[in-house]
């Protein structure tokens, strides 16, 4: 008799419903695959798998109610998995809170107001107010790029334009120095962006960032500068003209 | 394997080939790089931007990299220190102890922060994150020498011994500092 081979396919429950998936798959590939809803700002389809922001916590149960990230965790036979309670909603709904309160977060005056995905998360999950005192931070703004420009004051960490200029474009110019609250994006040897070598200005980082820290130049509030000294000199050589 | 010889050390300064030697013997493999970031901060007492490009190339690490892996452990710095080098530890421990206190005295005395080093170049201050003499708490490792229960008038006296002592002496071995655990 040969021995039972192992299976790949595991059973898991969610929410209390039955679902399975291949081992190599994360709870967060199941929970998709099922229109079951995750929040989730660092994790983007094409990229490989950051962990960094915790949007995606889900609870499981027969791991004594521990609090995993889907993103990053893959299915095991058995599981029961929990993707919404109070507290897990209310630890989501903390994270953001840290987020903002850690950066310059101003809806108002970001050029990404509308199509930011930590401003869809914070509408989505409920979070309308903040309970933490914003840091206020002063963060090198980079705007020697001829095209682009990186706001550190707004970088959430998400570590997305690190990967993505790494993964796909394959050049590497960013990444991530210092850490804790000190953490920020660099270019190269913390080189202004505009001098780097290695930057291909394939323009990938800015636009998967999931907020305003990577922008083309030209969208900002302070660019939107007006020049109407022509209507003076029109106006007055016409009337000579008369 | 790419040959990487075609790739020259910034100079004809013979520490670089001890730093070539760790990154052969590591058969110049990109995960070779804390083991070569070692080897030049002991070389050289620290790591400036030529040495850091300059592993990024040889190691074929991009330099943001680099740099993030530099940055990232309190055991490399990129600023040359003093010739004296007081690590205050701050782990659980000697912080509970009064370590903070200990960073003050020296901020009031020389004017220097954690990661600053005096003008004249003569001392350093840095904080490490448990030295493992958690009994000698607060501890301070002042030249590689661990002093233990510190009190900040006491602390003073060894800094001022250490600085009169050897004047404008050689400076001190960097390695002697301890290597940084993670907490």
């Amino acid at each position: 008799m040969t021995a039972p081979t192992r299976s790949h396919i595991k059973t898991l429950k969610i929410d209390g419903k039955d679902y399975s998936g291949h081992e190599e798959e994360t709870i967060l590939d199941i929970a998709r695959q099922n229109d079951l809803f995750l929040p989730t700002l660092c994790q983007i389809d094409g990229l490989s798998v950051a962990g960094a922001c915790r949007l995606c916590l889900v609870e499981v149960k027969t791991w004594n109610n521990r609090l995993v990230p889907a993103c990053t965790t893959h299915v095991e036979e058995g599981i029961e998995v929990l993707t919404h309670s109070e507290r897990i909603d209310n630890y989501r709904r903390m994270i953001l809170e840290l987020l903002f309160s850690e950066g310059n977060h101003v809806c108002a005056v970001c050029v990404s107001n509308g199509n930011c995905e930590l401003q869809a998360l914070a509408q989505k999950l409920g979070m309308d107010h903040v309970r933490f005192p914003n840091l206020r931070p002063v963060r090198v703004v980079d705007m020697t790029h001829d095209r682009f420009v990186l706001d550190r004051n707004r970088c959430v960490l998400c570590a997305r334009c690190v990967r993505v200029c790494d993964e796909i474009e394959g050049a590497h110019t960013w990444d991530i120095t210092g850490r804790g609250i000190d953490a920020r994006i660099i270019s190269d040897l913390d080189t202004p962006w505009g001098s780097s070598d290695t930057c291909t200005r394939c323009g990938k980082c800015v636009n998967i960032y999931p907020v305003g820290a990577l922008v083309e130049k030209g969208s900002a509030i302070g660019e939107m500068v007006k020049h109407h000294d022509f209507l003076e000199y029109i106006a007055e050589m016409r009337e000579a003209r008369e | 394997m790419r040959n990487q010889t075609n790739i020259a050390a910034p100079s004809d300064d013979k520490r670089w080939k001890l730093v070539e030697a760790t990154m052969r013997r590591n058969g110049y493999r990109p995960d070779a790089l804390i083991e070569t970031l070692h080897t030049v901060q002991e070389s050289f007492g620290y790591l400036d931007d030529e040495s850091l490009q300059y592993v990024a190339r040889k190691l074929r690490v991009a330099s943001s990299q680099v740099y993030g892996v530099a940055t990232f452990y309190h055991f490399f710095t990129l600023k040359p220190q003093g010739k004296h080098v007081c690590a205050v530890c701050t782990g659980t421990a000697c912080y509970i102890k009064g370590a903070e206190k200990l960073i003050e005295e020296v901020h009031d005395n020389y004017g220097i922060t954690p990661g600053q080093t005096t003008p004249d170049g003569e001392l350093s201050l840095v904080t490490v994150r448990c030295v493992g003499a958690c009994g000698l708490a607060p501890a301070v490792v002042l030249d590689g020498e661990t002093h233990g229960n510190m009190k900040p008038g006491q602390m003073s006296k060894e800094l001022e011994t250490a600085i009169n002592k050897t004047g404008s002496a050689e400076p001190v071995s960097h390695t002697a500092i301890p290597e940084v655990m993670p907490q």
